[in-house]
């Protein structure tokens, strides 16, 4: 299994009440997998993908990523098996303004300080037609072509999971199929997919639906 | 891309902020820089004017030194060493002593560390009749002044008499109009006029100086001396005349020692106090100087510490504002893998660059306000030590300023951050 939760639990801790972000779940992604979770907001869909990308410790269960629980490593190790085993997509884009199209596929790189970097940086830019946007910034870009760089970010450093929080939710739907190809494309090759969404188009690129409701799996189905 | 790039990247993005933290480093280091250059032109300043001082004088000094010579010159001798039977009463009143003592006294006076006389000369002298011209004489012979063996030698005050030659006073010159190269005779011998002295108004007018050993000759004194003539120095002390006597006691037991020509000293004296006066201005202008750089030192304590924390304060500020602006930025970062250490890095290399280019402003600006603002001085106020100091405390300045909102940023949750985003 490239991605695995196991009896995960998630809660925050309020003022005047606890909030059972995730409750028990279990959920297993292998290669190959594309796997979609929807439910309506504030089921836990965003707080399980947290978990699962190591940037969330859970309360209970056990995560393990490509075999590696990324919570048993320290803080800096733990960012470092983010940035070379996780991509992460999510629907505000999240690119760095001041940085242009090339700097921002490159972000990182900076931890990894790959040499090869740059040709695959070059590579996605054209594979996803940026190339002649490479010199503008995020500023200066439609939503779909900034979308198109989150995502040319997020396979740099050929991770081996794609965590994607609705990638879709900013997009038209021609940009919106062609990152969810992106998505099915990559899955294909042999990474693992989780997508956080609550839109049926999306739902549909996904070989398996996981539905969460209060923080919990309502249906499970391929 | 490195780390260094987005930290250009972001400065570029954000330069009004850059510029304002700049700003406030420039600040700091100018304040700093101008009080250090304007205490080293005040002292570059008061070092001239206290040189110049001391040189007008010392050159006041050395004008004294000579009046005071040519004034003891005119005088004569002020200084006289008699026998100790010399009946001083009739040595007044005769205008010449009359007991002798032996010529090495002047020997051992020369051979001995006396300080305080100098100039000195044994003579021979004599009350005498000029029986070819029927006049009462002094005779002095005189052999030269004697070498004292710890000093540097002094231009004489009078000059050796050579044998066969006779100085004469007013007063036996002029009325038969004798000139240096005359002829004369003095009770039986023949002399030739070697100068003739201009009129003094004292014994000296009707006084012939010959050669000693021919003046011991005449008046039947061989190896005889009347007196020792000498000249005081010119020395602050409370009682100089005492002082001499003392110092002559050790070296001449029962020697009597007068002092001549108290006008000419109360002159002197008067000098030596103008001396005095003009070394206290001396004193003064130097005490004034001083105080004028303890003044600015004393602002400059004042100023510069408040520039500095100032200029802490406003970059706290900024990194703080600077921090908040980018916590998006920095969460996502973050997310994708960037450690807390990278964080660092790029607030702090910020931090750095903006001392280290707020150091290199801030000293320039410093340099021209403090050169600007201070008396022009030949030599350069440029100190490359102050330079360095300022492009190495400015980075550290800034960077400890943003130490702490770095260390916030970096330690920022990235999925708090997304979770808000």
């Amino acid at each position: 299994m490239l991605i695995s939760l196991q009896n995960i639990k998630k809660t925050y801790t309020g003022d005047a009440e606890n909030v059972i972000a995730v409750d028990d779940v279990s959920l297993s992604v292998d290669a190959g997998e594309f796997v979609a979770v929807v439910g309506p907001s504030g089921c836990g869909k965003t707080t399980l993908l947290l978990v699962a990308g190591g940037l969330l410790g859970p309360d209970g269960g056990e995560v393990t990523i490509d075999d590696i629980d990324p919570y048993s490593l320290s803080t800096e190790q733990r960012a470092r098996f983010r940035a070379e085993r996780i991509g992460f997509v999510f629907q505000q884009f999240h690119l760095v303004p001041y940085l242009n199209v090339l700097d921002n596929v490159m972000a990182p790189a900076l931890v990894t300080g790959d040499p090869a970097a740059r040709e695959r940086a070059d590579s996605l830019i054209e594979r996803f037609g940026l190339g002649k946007r490479v010199g503008h910034r995020p500023g200066q870009l439609s939503t779909g072509e900034r979308q198109r760089v989150a995502l040319a970010r997020a396979l740099l450093n050929e991770p081996r999971v794609i965590l994607a929080d609705e990638p879709t939710g900013n997009l038209d739907g021609e940009n919106s199929q062609e990152v969810l190809q992106t998505l099915q494309s990559f899955a294909q090759q042999g990474g693992a997919v989780l997508l956080v969404t609550h839109d049926p188009d999306a739902v549909a690129f996904a070989g398996r639906q996981v539905a969460l409701s209060s923080g919990r799996i309502a249906e499970n189905q391929e | 891309m490195k780390i260094s790039r987005l930290i250009v990247q972001e400065i570029a993005h954000r330069f009004l902020n850059f510029v304002l933290a700049v700003t406030g480093v420039s600040i700091a280091v100018a304040c700093l820089v101008a009080s250090v250059t304007m205490i080293d032109a005040g002292e570059i300043q008061s070092e001239q004017l206290v040189a110049q001082r001391q040189q007008e004088v010392k050159d006041a000094g050395k004008k004294l030194n000579d009046e005071m010579r040519k004034i003891t010159k005119g005088l004569g001798f002020n200084i006289v060493v008699l026998a100790e039977d010399e009946d001083i009463a009739a040595f007044h009143a005769q205008g010449a002593p009359t007991r002798t003592m032996p010529q090495d006294y002047v020997t051992r006076l020369a051979n001995s560390e006396i300080v305080v006389i100098n100039h000195l000369l044994p003579i021979v002298t004599r009350k005498v009749e000029w029986t070819e011209k029927k006049k009462t004489i002094v005779l002095t012979g005189t052999r030269g002044e004697v070498p004292q063996a710890h000093r540097d030698p002094k231009k004489p005050l009078l000059d050796l008499v050579p044998k066969g030659k006779v100085v004469l006073g007013y007063q036996l010159h002029h009325p038969d109009k004798l000139k240096p190269g005359s002829k004369l005779t003095i009770n039986g011998r023949a002399l030739e006029v070697a100068k003739c002295h201009a009129e003094r108004g004292t014994v000296d007018d009707v006084t012939a100086w010959v050669n000693l050993e021919e003046a011991q000759d005449m008046l039947g004194m061989q190896n005889l001396v009347n007196a020792i003539l000498a000249l005081e120095c010119n020395c602050a002390t409370i009682d100089r005349v005492a002082e001499i006597r003392g110092e002559i006691a050790k070296v001449l037991p029962g020697t009597q020692v007068l002092e001549r020509g108290r006008k000419a000293l109360a002159r002197a004296e008067a000098r030596n106090k103008a001396k005095k006066t003009a070394d206290a201005a001396l004193e003064s202008a130097e005490e004034s100087g001083r105080q004028i750089i303890e003044s600015r030192k004393a602002q400059a304590n004042v100023l510069v510490p408040l520039a500095v924390i100032g200029s802490f304060a406003w970059i706290v500020l900024l990194a703080v504002g600077n921090a908040r602006q980018r916590r998006g930025e920095i969460g996502i970062l973050r997310a994708i893998g960037l450690g807390s250490r990278h964080v660092l890095v790029l607030f702090l290399g910020k931090a750095l660059l903006v001392g280290l280019v707020g150091g290199g402003i801030g000293y320039v600006a410093g340099y021209m306000i403090g050169t600007g603002y201070s008396e022009p001085v030949q030599e350069s106020l440029f100190d490359l030590n102050w330079l360095l100091i300022a492009l190495l405390m400015a980075p550290a300045l800034s960077a400890a300023a943003s130490w702490l909102p770095a260390l916030v940023a970096a330690g920022q949750d990235p999925a708090v951050v997304l979770q808000e985003q």
